[in-house]
Parts: structure tokens; sequence; C-alpha cells
């Protein structure tokens, strides 16, 4: 083993020097370290951050390699609409998958480069190894961004979101809010013309505004925001047939991402749960409240609360949020209950957030900033239980 | 009626005749709720090759013995004999700075050879040279069922058995001051490969009888005892104790979970505990006025040729037995204890004061190309990624050293609890104790806990933090500023 020896000498070479965080990165990425156990549990498990890291990262493959080839299906089914009326038999298809590498690919680069670039940089100023919590967030955010998103726009949001939203708090672990959803919130919030609308959603619309050729593609929020009829079919919104945010889009994947999490205990189960069970019940509320007769055909509301409680599920980037963003452990609720309390909020606060503000119809990835403010406040009164209980346990004895 | 259920709940609580009409509602609470038969549901129960086979063999007498103070954690040893002074097995060598009573003696008879200290003077080591016989010093019979507990108590500190009774808090040595509330024994362990006590306490009722009687007079509580469901333990036909029978996965032998089960640990309370083989050296000691620490050791884990249970002493060159049986490799890790918590020592060193299990497995000191993407097989895991335990719940595996991975910061969530049987929130005092907030470890629990029930958590940790390292700490700082 020459590389192995190798790599071990260049170590001990390293070891103590500024660049010694980067190498070690670079060379645990290779070979997981020799590192022994010193005292205590001589033994460990096989498990490390790297590998649960990973198996998040095989769960969001299929959406990435589904939006590389819906970003070139969008587009093409812009022009010519005829496409949609056999999206399966259209959708796999070469020309998409080379406009949707094309464009989705430099996204995908630009994340990780600038990201871990960042990670690296805040490495090796703090003496600290490099850790591996921005290879997720790396994959999520190209996942979340619409496709046509300019690649500076993107750099400036991720360094902004790995700096603000993670270092300066310590770093990976120690972050309050979601990283990739402080990077796509700064984009929402600093350029929103490019992050909502009907030109963002489908590659090219914005270059062709304006043209005889023009071309657009609203979500289907954006439709119901508009007290609109959605084009799509139930189906299409279920597999992902459907503009929206690069990877996001196909409920199909995403669920089956969440059964491998959840197989694999990756990811937990009660977020995702309790976060449907939320949006069910706000949806239902909604409904209720429609049929009660509250609310007239006219307002502004009545789109999206009139939208069958069920059919939320399956559209706007809801579904990905709560499998692949609200379950990250930094951020959520730490104790089991308190997961319980933290995911239905999320789900509850989606639904609302998405019915009550139809400028900006998708309220997901607000809803879980807020809980993950709210997420150490939850966990307070989770442990406060069990404090209070050896309190009594105190005053019974002592009585 | 209320004699009634007097009579019934009586057996369970005899603090019921100090508390009255608010005893009564306790042992009928207790009687209900609280079953003698105790199901531990959370946890993790290892399987690693190298159990030891159930023959006892006699291990060749060591040249030398040794006795290290960092054994008995959070004393300072004030030396009594000197270099080349002659002792008897029994014979105070030092006793703690702190408290004069508390004596720790000689288990052989020999001459101090030398004393070893590191940094700052400190007392690594201290060394005996055996002779060939032992000679015992005489502490005289003492009879447990008609001696009073100051003559017991006297007795178990001039002859060095004082140190066997660990209390908590602090998972220190029992403070010679305080009463207990209760005293705690688990009579089996569940730790990977470790000492299987219903073989190696064979044929020691009576000894086990005499500490037991003794512990009792000790506190106005009870004795509890904690034996394995499915075992056949001597403690089953013992008197002056309350006995309960543990099932479920490890750690439903470690003391604290029991602890935590049957009367947790509340704020200004103490309780003892004690390891069942240190009771048989206590028992031996009532009855004969000899202090003979023998140990029966379960010398085993994969890298041991024959593993199987060894006679030997406290103090005894591992080389003894560990040569008897044979090592398959040069690069091993020697561990004093079991591979949870143990300490690590070298293969020349000595057994640890406390410790009946020897455990060899290899060393991981390698690199793992991929290690942290590829499929695994031939390794433990709590999670499925990739990695394949789960299929296989009976396998047992040949765990070497390696960490698997780098420290990191606290990350995965939940899974800590899976393991973690006691009533109370592992990541929450684990961070408690790093951040040094002791008013925070008081309200998680910290009174009721000692490292080696965060051994476990400290398996499983994707971080791969120092759990136990953390708790010991915790409990140091706490020691220090309100113990």
């Amino acid at each position: 083993m020459g590389l192995k020896q190798n790599l071990h000498k260049l170590k001990e070479k390293y070891a103590g020097t500024k660049m010694a965080p980067a190498f070690n990165a670079l060379h645990t990425f290779l070979y997981t370290p020799n590192e022994t156990t010193h005292s205590g549990s001589h033994v460990r498990v096989v498990d490390d951050l790297k590998r649960t890291m990973n198996t998040v990262i095989m769960a969001l493959i299929p959406c990435l390699i589904f939006g590389i080839f819906n970003a070139g299906y969008q587009h093409y089914a812009a022009i010519d609409n005829t496409l949609r009326l056999d999206p399966l038999g259209n959708f796999f298809t070469w020309d998409n998958f080379m406009l949707g590498a094309w464009k989705v690919l430099p996204l995908v680069i630009v994340s990780y480069v600038v990201g871990l670039g960042v990670e690296f940089i805040f490495a090796i100023i703090k003496k600290h190894e490099v850790e591996e919590g921005y290879l997720v967030t790396g994959m999520l955010v190209p996942l979340i961004v619409p496709i046509d998103i300019p690649l500076w726009m993107l750099t400036v949001a991720v360094i902004f979101g790995v700096v603000i939203g993670k270092e300066v708090f310590g770093g990976t672990g120690m972050n309050i809010l979601n990283p990739a959803l402080t990077i796509r919130a700064f984009l929402f919030f600093a350029y929103p013309t490019w992050m909502s609308g009907d030109k963002v959603w489908v590659e090219g619309a914005q270059a062709m505004a304006g043209q005889p050729d023009a071309i657009s593609g609203e979500t289907i929020l954006g439709t119901l925001a508009a007290n609109g009829h959605p084009v799509y079919s139930l189906w299409d919104m279920f597999w992902g047939f459907i503009p929206g945010s690069v990877g996001e889009t196909s409920t199909f994947l995403i669920l089956l991402g969440a059964l491998f999490l959840i197989f694999t205990k990756i990811g937990s189960w009660r977020i995702m749960l309790s976060a449907v069970i939320g949006a069910i019940a706000m949806g239902l509320i909604f409904n209720g409240v429609v049929n009660a007769g509250w609310i007239e055909n006219g307002s502004k509301f009545y789109g999206l609360m009139n939208e069958t409680w069920w059919h939320h599920l399956i559209i706007g980037g809801l579904a990905f949020g709560i499998v692949y963003m609200a379950t990250d452990p930094v951020t959520a609720s730490q104790t089991n209950k308190g997961k319980w309390i933290y995911g239905f909020f999320i789900g509850f606060i989606s639904i609302m957030i998405r019915v009550f503000n139809p400028a900006y119809p998708e309220g997901v990835m607000l809803a879980i900033l807020l809980m993950n403010v709210f997420a150490p406040t939850i966990d307070h009164y989770v442990v406060q239980g069990n404090v209070r209980k050896r309190l009594k346990r105190l005053k019974v004895k002592t009585a | 009626m209320v004699y009634l259920i007097y009579k019934f709940a009586r057996p369970w609580s005899p603090a019921i005749k100090l508390e009255g009409l608010e005893g009564v509602k306790k042992a009928l609470l207790i009687s209900i709720f609280m079953s003698k038969d105790i199901k531990i549901k959370k946890g993790l129960t290892i399987k690693l090759k190298g159990e030891a086979e159930k023959t006892l063999s006699s291990a060749p007498r060591s040249r030398t013995f040794a006795i290290r103070p960092s054994d008995f954690h959070l004393i300072t040893p004030k030396m009594v004999v000197r270099e080349g002074g002659k002792v008897q097995a029994g014979d105070t060598i030092f006793y703690s700075k702190s408290n004069e009573l508390l004596k720790f003696v000689s288990p052989v008879s020999g001459t101090l050879t030398k004393i070893e200290r590191g940094a700052k003077r400190v007392i690594k080591e201290i060394t005996i040279e055996a002779d060939p016989q032992d000679t015992f010093k005489n502490f005289g019979i003492l009879s447990p069922d008609s001696s009073s507990a100051e003559a017991i108590k006297a007795r178990l500190l001039e002859s060095g058995c004082w140190p066997f009774i660990m209390q908590r808090p602090y998972a220190v040595i029992a403070d010679t001051e305080q009463e207990p509330r209760d005293i705690f024994v688990s009579a089996f362990s569940s730790a990977p490969l470790a000492n299987d006590c219903d073989f190696s306490l064979k044929g020691k009722e009576k000894e086990l009888q005499a500490a037991l009687t003794a512990l009792s007079k000790l506190t106005k509580g009870q004795v509890h005892v904690g034996v394995d469901k499915s075992g056949s333990s001597p403690f089953k036909g013992l008197r002056d104790i309350t006995l309960h029978t543990i099932s479920g996965p490890h750690p439903a032998g470690n003391v604290g979970t029991q602890i935590n089960k049957l009367g947790p640990v509340n704020k200004g309370e103490i309780v003892w505990t004690v390891a069942p083989q240190d009771l048989v050296i206590m028992g031996e000691l009532l009855l004969t006025g000899k202090f003979n620490p023998e140990r029966i050791i379960a010398l085993s884990g994969s890298e041991v040729k024959t593993p199987k249970y060894y006679r030997t002493r406290i103090g005894s060159e591992a080389a003894t037995f560990l040569y008897d049986s044979g090592l398959k490799d040069e690069n091993v890790r020697v561990i004093s204890g079991d591979v949870l918590t143990g300490k690590k020592i070298s293969p020349k060193g000595h057994l640890g004061y406390y410790n009946i299990t020897v455990t060899v497995i290899p060393e991981g000191d390698d690199y793992e190309f991929f290690g942290w993407t590829k499929p695994v097989f031939d390794k433990i895991s709590t999670s499925r990624a990739l990695t394949f335990s789960w299929l296989t719940p009976n396998k047992k595996y040949d765990l070497n050293t390696n960490t698997n991975g780098e420290h990191r910061a606290f990350v995965v969530t939940g899974n800590y609890e899976e393991v973690f049987p006691l009533d109370m929130f592992p990541m929450q005092m684990l961070k408690a104790c790093m951040v040094q907030d002791l008013d925070e470890m008081e309200a998680l629990g910290m009174y009721e806990v000692a490292p080696e029930d965060f051994a476990l958590t400290e398996f499983v940790c994707v971080s791969k933090q120092p759990h136990q390292q953390i708790i010991r700490n915790g409990l140091d700082l706490m020691y220090k500023e309100i113990g």
C-alpha cells in the first residue's frame, strides 16, 4: 500500500502546521484515520459523522438526477406544450439531461467549492478539523434554488449562509439555523425577483421575457395564490413533472428518500411524521373554514384555502423541507418529545404561511427557520419536565 | 384494611415504621409499581468474540504485585511503609491524606520494592515483591450477626476493606462519616465478555452472607441485590437482602441502572455500591480475620488463545495468566476490566484493584481505505447506514480499538437515548458537564450517575466524544465545589 504509507508520512510532516486541518480533511476522505481509543470505551461503533452525512447525500442523489432531467423538460415543455401530454415519454431524454446538467451542475459545483472553501479557511484559522456538516448543506443548496439563479448570487448567499449561519456560532453542531435555509432565505430577501414570480422556475424564462417566443412557468402555488387553476394533474405533482426549485418537485422520490433515511435511522421519523400531521391539520382547518362559508370565492386566500388538504403535501417544497431540512439534527429539537412538537409546528405553520402570504406562496422555509429558533425553547421545557420529576421526588422524600 | 396493606407491603419497606401513614402509601405504591422483577428495555448487548470458557485454573503466583493509587479516584496516598519495608497481607501501605481512617492494605506479603512517582511527585505505582508463601495479618474473627454497626465499620476500615465500598453521588470510595440510604449490589454483569458472577462466585455463599449481613447493619435502608433473571445466582438463597431479578440488554447489569430503577439518588442522599467479588473478600475477612484478596478473573477477548477463568490476586502481574493462555498477536490492547470501562495496561502490567475481567482485543492503529463510505459487515453499528450488523443480531464480532472516525461536535441526536435506560437526558447532561454548569448538572440528575453509566452512549457516539471522561470531570468538579 504505497499510497497509504505516503499519506501517513505526509500527515506526520504536516502535523502541527497551519495546513494540517486542510490536509487531514483530504486524508480522512480517503482513509479512515488510524486513531485509537485511549480510555473509557475501548471499542466504538463503526458510524461516524462522515458516514451519517454521506447517507443523507445518498438520499438526495435521486432528487438531483430527477432535477437535472426536470430542468430540461420544463424548458422544452414550456416551448412546446404538447410534450406535457406524455410526460413520462418525453422526460428521460438526452436533450433534457444535457440542458439540465448544463444548468444544474454549475450550481452544485459553486455550492460545494464556495461552501467548502469557507469551511477550510475557518478550519485553518480556528485550528480545528474540517467538519462534515457542509457535505449535506452543499447538496441541499442547489436543489432548493430556482434553476436560473445567477452563480454570483449563489456565491454571495453561500458565503453569507456559511459564515453568518454557521461559523460565527462555532461551526458544525453549534448553529441555530439550518445553513441551507439560511442561504435560501438570504437569496429570497436579497433578490426576491430571482426567487419568486412566474419567470424564474423554467430555464430561459427570464432571458426570453418580452420576446415574441417568451415562455413562462408558474408554480402550482403561484397559480393557486392567484386563485387560478393549475394545469397539472395530481399525478404530475406526485411524480414531479412540474416547475419548481431544482430538486424539490418529485414527491415520489422525496418519499423514497424519507423511507431510506428512516430505515437507516439517520433521519428522525418523529419529525417527518409529526410535520405531515401538522400540515394535514392546518389544511383541514382551512378546508373547514371554506366549507363553513367564512371565506368568499373572491377572497385572495380562497384559492389556497380551498385546495384539498392532502394536495398541500405534494405541491411546493413542503415535502422536501420536511424530509431533508426539518430533520437536520443540529437545528431541530434534540429531545424525542420535542421532536414531535417541533415537527408538528413546522407542518402547521408551513401551510399557514402558504395561505396567508400569497405574494411568496411557500411557507416551509420560513416555518423551519422559525421553528429552528424555537427548538431550544421546546427542548428546555421537555427537559424541565424531567427536572421537575426529580425535584418532586426530593420533595416527597423530605416532606 | 390499613393493617392488611401494612402487612402486605411491610417486607418491601422497613421505612414504613418510621414514616407512618405516608409510609403506608409509599409502600403500597412500591408494591404495585416497583415490582421486584425489573425489565430494562433500552440498551445494547454487545456480542464479542472470545468469551471466557467456564473452566477455572490457578494462575502461577505473581513475582511482583502492584497497587496503583489512580484506581482509587480522588485519593491522595500518604505512605506508611517505605521502600524496602516488609509487609504482610493486610498491612496498611498507605492511607488517604484527607482521612486517616481510610486505609489501603497490601494484597500480599513481601517487600515493598518501589514507589514510582510521576509529575509533581504523584505516586503512580507501588510495587511489592512477593514472598513465596503469604503470611497474613490477623484481624480476628468478627461475627456479623452479633456485632454492632460500629464494630463492623471499624473492622472494615482497619482491614482495608472499606475501599471496596463505593458511593453515589460522585462515584468515589464511600465517605466514612455518612450513613447510606441504601446499599446496592449488582450480582451480575451484562458488559461484553464480562465475568460471569454466577460461575465465579460459586461456593462463596458463606462469605457473601457474612458480608451482606454486616453491610445491612450499616444502613437503615435495605441491601438491594440485583440478579440476572435467567441465571442461577448464589445470592438467591441469601438473607438480609432484598432480591430483585433483572432482565434486558446491557446495561441491565450496571449497578447504576438498577439504582435508577429501584430508588434513584436524590440530592443530599448517599447510597453505597459494592461489587460481588469484593463482598467475598469482606466476608472472608469477617469469618477468618484474614485479608485475602483473591480474584476469579475472566480472561477474555478475541486475541486470547484459550479464554478462561483464572484464580489470582489483586495486583498480580497480568503476564502470569496472559502467557498461560497465550496471545494470538503482538499488536494487542490489554484491558484491565471490560472493553467498555476498563483501563489500558501493558501486557507486563498489573491487574487493577477492582477489576475481575481482563480483555485482550486487537489494536486498531491502521488506516482503512474509504472506511467511512463502504458497506460494513464486520463491525457493530446502531444505524443501518450501509452497515449491516442489524441483519445478524446474534453474530459475535471481533472489534478493535480504532475509533472509526474522528472527534467531532455533537451532531446526531436521539441515538444515545436508545441505549440509555436511566430516566434522564444524556446529551444534555454531557453538555452541562462540558460547560461546567453546576446547577444544570444537579437538576439533570448528576448525583445519580457514574462514568460507567455513559459507557454505552460513548460506544455508539457518532461524534466520538469521550463521554466517560466528560462525566468524570463533571463529577469531580461537583465534588470539589459542592461535595
